[in-house]
This record gives C-alpha cells, structure tokens and sequence, in this order.
C-alpha cells in the first residue's frame, strides 16, 4: 500500500465483509508529540482471542468469512516501519478494534495519502454502511458522518451527481480547516 | 430429495436479493469495483474515482455503485464488474484509470462490452 489511507479502506472493507453495519474512523495526527494514531472500529462479527491472536499473521486466513488475510499485516507491518504498533481487540458477537500508531516524524512512516477519496469510495460504495469518520490534529477536529449526507439530501439517491459533489466539496473544506491535505 | 437446510435458504434468499437489487432499486447498470487487499494495493481505489467523476461529470442518475472483496485473481487486479439490468455481468482486469473511463462511457453509458479488457461473466456477493 502507498499510504495509510489506502490501509485504512482496507480495514474497513474487511470490516464490511465481517457483516458491519457502523464503522467509526479515528485518525488522531500529533505533530508536536510526534505520534499519529489510527483508530478502526466496527460493530461486525468480531473475532475470538485464538482468531486475534493469528489475525496479524499473513499465513493465516478463515476463508469463510475472508475477515483475515494480509490487510492487517501489512498495517501491523507499516506501523512498525515507524517506530509504532498495531494491536486488534475483538469480542464475538460485538465488534473488532484495530489500533494503529505511528511515530509522525519517522523517515520510514507513509504519507496520510487521500483521506477524501476513501471516505467517499467507502460512503458510496456501502450505502447501508453507518460510517462515522473524525480527525484531529493538533487540537483541532473535523468530524463527518455519513447519517448526515443521508438526512442533508433526503430526496436524493446516495448515488446523485450533486451530492458526490458536495460530499467531496464538503471533506475537502472540512479537512483543509484542520490543516490537513486532503 | 436432500432437505433443505437453513444455510441453503440463506444461499437462495442472498441469490434472489442480488439479481432483484438493480430491478427493485430503479436502476438501470451497477459498476462494482473489486476492493480487496490486493486490488486496493493495485489501484482500486482511483477506479472508484473516476466512476464517481463520470457520474458527477455526465449527471448520471441511474447507475449503482458498489464494491466487494477479493475474487481470487489477485494478480489481474484492479478489476471491476459491471451489469447492465437483463444482462449478464461482465468482470474487466488490469485495470487503470484510462480504461475504467473507456468501459464506463462505452459499456455503462452506451452498453458495448469493451471486449478487449473482459476477462470473464460470473457475479459475486455485494456487501
């Protein structure tokens, strides 16, 4: 993966196939404490301790449920590069939580990449999925909601020309507020 | 006969579900982009992106978007399937950005399968 935003659309894909219906994003950039967080939740199947545990190994897969493969080790790998962890919590029955961290400033830690592209290919492409997306960044914070698109162009299909525009338009603002290239 | 078993009906109900979704929903073609961890890691992701272009771009309102998971041919990643209602699906391979524009204005848009990207007819589950 180029970047940690292209890491991040794959967790929550794993998460969708993991029968999600809410997906919460954190993404938590503390320049000045040179520490970036990623937080991933999902109130999917979730895994027991034995599948967790074997989740961050690469040559471990449960092919039924495709929850696991080399999305996770390949975060867990990246996050390592920087000097950070990852580490997966997940309970049968209420969910999965993947935690990520970087060191900000590590030579080896990849670019953010495009936060917005994600967001919206994961809010188009999973219309049923409730997706709740906040960033922060040194103290300031953007936070997005896709009940808000919902309720925002009620009339409209989720799939309208005018409202992929505004969504874009509106992560964009959103994002450029807090500092952040989207 | 072999009894029907709870997972058999689940299998037809999510059969059923699949090939009804594009009639019941009022649309006219669903593009579906393969977004597992290989074909996020090959480009998937700007195929999505130029798909929601098109629609912004040509004010599109009848076309369905969805993605699914890897389909086992991780090394012909991006791919995308696309279906035009009473037709069947059409899976494209080694995609990039040019050809996803090309198989949107040609088989989408105008319902030519731009053969020369096909790999296959098949459909998969949509989450």
């Amino acid at each position: 993966m180029e970047d940690l935003s292209l890491h991040i659309l794959d967790i929550v894909e794993n998460a969708t196939a993991a029968r999600a219906r809410k997906i919460e994003i954190f993404v938590d950039e503390e320049p000045g404490e040179d520490r970036l967080t990623i937080e991933i939740r999902d109130d999917g199947i979730g895994m027991d301790k034995e599948v967790s545990r074997k989740a961050l190994d690469p040559f471990f897969t449960t092919r039924s449920s495709r929850r696991v493969g080399l999305g996770l080790p390949f975060m867990a790998q990246a996050a390592q590069e920087a000097g950070g962890s990852l580490r997966v919590e997940s309970k049968i029955g209420k969910g999965t939580k993947v935690i990520a961290s970087f060191q900000y400033h590590h030579i080896d830690r990849k670019p953010l990449g495009n936060m917005v592209e994600t967001v919206v290919t994961l809010l188009f492409g999973n219309p049923e999925l409730e997706i709740l997306y906040t960033h922060k960044k040194e103290g300031k914070s953007f936070a997005f909601s896709s009940s808000w698109v919902k309720n925002h162009f009620r009339d409209r299909p989720l799939v309208d020309p005018e409202v992929i525009r505004e969504v874009e338009r509106h992560l964009k603002e959103g994002l450029k507020q807090i500092g952040v290239q989207g | 006969m072999a009894k029907l078993t709870v997972d058999d009906l689940k299998r037809i109900k999510e059969e059923v579900r699949s090939s009804t979704v594009l009639r019941e929903g009022g649309f006219r073609a669903k593009v579906n982009i393969h977004m597992g961890t290989c074909g996020i890691a090959a480009g998937a992701r700007k195929l999505m992106a130029v798909v929601l272009k098109e629609i912004e771009e040509e004010k599109v309102k009848d076309v369905m978007v969805t993605t699914s998971g890897c389909a086992g041919l991780c090394s012909r990643e991006p791919m995308a399937t696309v279906e035009i209602l009473g037709k069947p699906p059409v899976k494209y391979c080694d995609l990039n950005e040019e050809r996803m524009k090309e198989i949107f204005v040609k088989h989408v848009l105008n319902g030519e399968i731009v053969e020369a990207y096909a790999l296959a007819r098949g459909s998969e589950t949509t989450y």
